[in-house]
C-alpha cells in the first residue's frame, strides 16, 4: 500500500487559502492600508469598527481567512525558496519556518479576535 | 531496491541560481509565488489593526496616523498590485485546477471564472459596506 502522506491536504488548504486570500484581502488592503489613512474616504468611527469585530461572524470569518491565507503563504513560499533559490538541502528547516510561522500567526488571530477585541 | 537508494539515484541536473530570469515567463511565475508573501503581509498588517482596535481609540487613531507614513504607504501600494495580481492570475487558473460539474455537465472554464469575479465583486462591495457604513 502507498505512504499516504499530509500532502494532499496541505494543497486543499492552500487552493482554499489562495481563494479566500483573492476575494477579502484586496478591499480591505485598499480600505485600511491607503483609502482610509490617506483619507480618501472618512475613516469609520471607533465605535462602529470595535462592534463590527465583535460580531460573531466577523471573528470567525477573519480567523478563518487568515488561517487559510498563512497556510496558503507558507505553503507557497516554501517551494519559491526550494526551487526559486535552489535550497533543496534545507527543505526541513523551511518547512518547519513556513508552517510554524502560519501556525503562530493563525494562533496570534484566534487570540486577537476571540480574546482581545 | 530501497526507495532512498532509487531516490538518490535519480538524474539530478544542475539548475542555475537565478534560472527564472532567463525568460519572462519563468519570472512572471517566480512573481506569482512571490505574491504570497504580500499576502502574508496583508494579514499581519490586518492582525495589527485589530490589535490597535482592541487597545482602545486613542491606539486605533495612531495605528491610522502610522499608517499614512510615506514608507508604509509604499510598502502598501506594492502589497496591493501583488495581492491583486495574486486574485487575478487564481482566478484564471482555477478553471483549469477545477472541473465543475452541474446535472451531468461541465460548466464551461470562461463562466467559473466570471462568477468568481463577480463573487470577487459582491465580497469586496459588502465588506466596503461593512467597514464604512
Amino acid at each position: 500500500m502507498p505512504r499516504r502522506t499530509v500532502e494532499p491536504f496541505v494543497w486543499l488548504l492552500f487552493s482554499g487559502g489562495g481563494v479566500a486570500a483573492a476575494l477579502v484581502l484586496p478591499v480591505l488592503l485598499l480600505l485600511f492600508g491607503l483609502a482610509l489613512p490617506l483619507g480618501w474616504i472618512g475613516a469609520p468611527e471607533y465605535g462602529h469598527l470595535l462592534g463590527v469585530l465583535r460580531n460573531p461572524l466577523t471573528r470567525l470569518g477573519l480567523v478563518a481567512v487568515c488561517t487559510l491565507a498563512l497556510v496558503h503563504w507558507a505553503h507557497r513560499f516554501r517551494y519559491t525558496l526550494l526551487d526559486g533559490l535552489q535550497l533543496h538541502r534545507y527543505d526541513r528547516a523551511i518547512v518547519t519556518a513556513c508552517y510554524g510561522g502560519a501556525l503562530a500567526g493563525s494562533v496570534m488571530a484566534a487570540y486577537l479576535l476571540f480574546i482581545a477585541v | 531496491m530501497s526507495s532512498q537508494l532509487g531516490y538518490a539515484r535519480l538524474y539530478k541536473p544542475k539548475v542555475r541560481l537565478l534560472w527564472w530570469l532567463s525568460r519572462r515567463s519563468y519570472l512572471l511565475f517566480v512573481l506569482r509565488e512571490l505574491s504570497s508573501v504580500f499576502v502574508a503581509w496583508t494579514v499581519v498588517y490586518l492582525l495589527l489593526l485589530v490589535r490597535a482596535v482592541s487597545q482602545g481609540e486613542a491606539e486605533y487613531e495612531r495605528f491610522l496616523h502610522r499608517a499614512a507614513s510615506p514608507w508604509l504607504v509604499v510598502l502598501n501600494v506594492v502589497a496591493l498590485a501583488f495581492v491583486l495580481f495574486h486574485a487575478i492570475t487564481f482566478v484564471n487558473l482555477t478553471p483549469q485546477a477545477m472541473v465543475l460539474r452541474v446535472r451531468g455537465r461541465r460548466v464551461p472554464g470562461r463562466l467559473l471564472a466570471v462568477s468568481l469575479y463577480l463573487a470577487l465583486f459582491v465580497v469586496s462591495a459588502f465588506l466596503a459596506w461593512l467597514v464604512v457604513g
